[in-house]
């Protein structure tokens, strides 16, 4: 113990505490709100209005600005998840599990919007809604992912034998993001190579990058109120029988 | 783009881009809404049983 600093051990076991957890996610909720809508908001006026219209693609490419942000994130929260269910196999911590399955929902729209954005981004410029391409398929593999942890989680009766077939799931299927990731490079593919990460500079104007970080930082609020949202539905129906939640209720009462 | 119009047919790919962000925004606020919903039926649920034990 002695190599992690004593304030970080404390900090970890008191966001453990699920009644913690959930008393914090209540505070923090209008502070994550009130940032997500203006980041919304200057992200969606700039990208639909501000940007300047592509010069090949006309005004299509402006679903780039739900598009991208929104695949960025299904790989964000699945790596999470995977991260979380390392920290629930390794120790035990039952918050993690709770992130975990809370997480997969929200992993699962954004990898959904990003599909069908796609598909309706593919139509008028590639002239065709989908192509079985390395891109496409592995991002169509890694809904599967989710909809895989969600279902299994809800066919395992006992939440703890539940928690622990999710956590394996989640880290086995985490081969898939580099894979998605490096699809566009390892495979000949209709899909655009990457045009922000690329090293150096990107390949992207700037008026039409800012727009695009904007609403990428957006959508990692939106995940932390969504899944906070999702966590304490959770805690509360794991933690029903405890002192915390009856003292909760008699309260509201 | 100079007039409202104009910003709404999005230089012709306006249903493209216009569904993309109509179907985005209906997901993500089920994502926030359904939890809402759930945590209240839960609670009211909860306070139930807690009333019939006493």
């Amino acid at each position: 113990m002695s190599i992690i600093p004593a304030p970080i051990v404390r900090f970890y076991h008191k966001t453990a505490s699920p009644p913690y957890f959930y008393n914090l996610s209540n505070k923090l909720m209008p502070w994550l709100s009130c940032i997500f809508l203006m980041l919304l908001g200057y992200g969606l006026y700039s990208g639909l209005y501000l940007a300047p219209t592509d010069y090949q693609q006309g005004d299509s490419y402006r679903i780039i600005y739900l598009h991208v942000p929104a695949a960025w994130m299904s790989l964000f929260i699945y790596v999470l998840m995977a991260v979380a269910g390392a920290i629930s196999l390794i120790w035990r911590m039952k918050i993690a599990d709770v992130v975990l399955i809370s997480s997969a929902p929200i992993g699962a729209s954004f990898t959904f919007i990003a599909l069908v954005t796609g598909s309706l981004w593919g139509k008028p410029m590639w002239g065709a809604w989908w192509v079985w391409d390395a891109r496409l398929t592995s991002e169509l593999i890694l809904l599967f992912l989710y909809l895989g942890v969600i279902s299994l989680y809800g066919a395992i009766e006992d939440k703890r034998t539940a928690s622990k077939a999710v956590a394996i799931l989640a880290l086995v299927g985490v081969v898939n993001i580099p894979i998605i990731h490096y699809s566009v490079q390892w495979w000949n593919t209709l899909h655009q190579g990457p045009t922000v990460s690329k090293m150096g500079k990107p390949s992207i104007h700037i008026d039409m990058l800012i727009p695009l970080l904007v609403m990428a930082v957006a959508f990692k609020f939106y995940y932390a109120i969504a899944m906070l949202q999702a966590a304490k539905v959770e805690i509360l129906r794991r933690e029903q029988n405890t002192q915390w939640v009856k003292k909760l209720l008699e309260q509201k009462q | 783009m100079n007039s409202f119009a104009e910003f709404l047919a999005m230089g012709g790919y306006g249903f493209y881009v216009w569904t993309s962000y109509g179907i985005g925004f209906v997901v993500l606020l089920l994502n926030i809404l359904i939890p809402i919903y759930q945590r209240k039926q839960l609670l009211r649920e909860l306070a139930l049983k807690q009333k019939r034990a006493k």
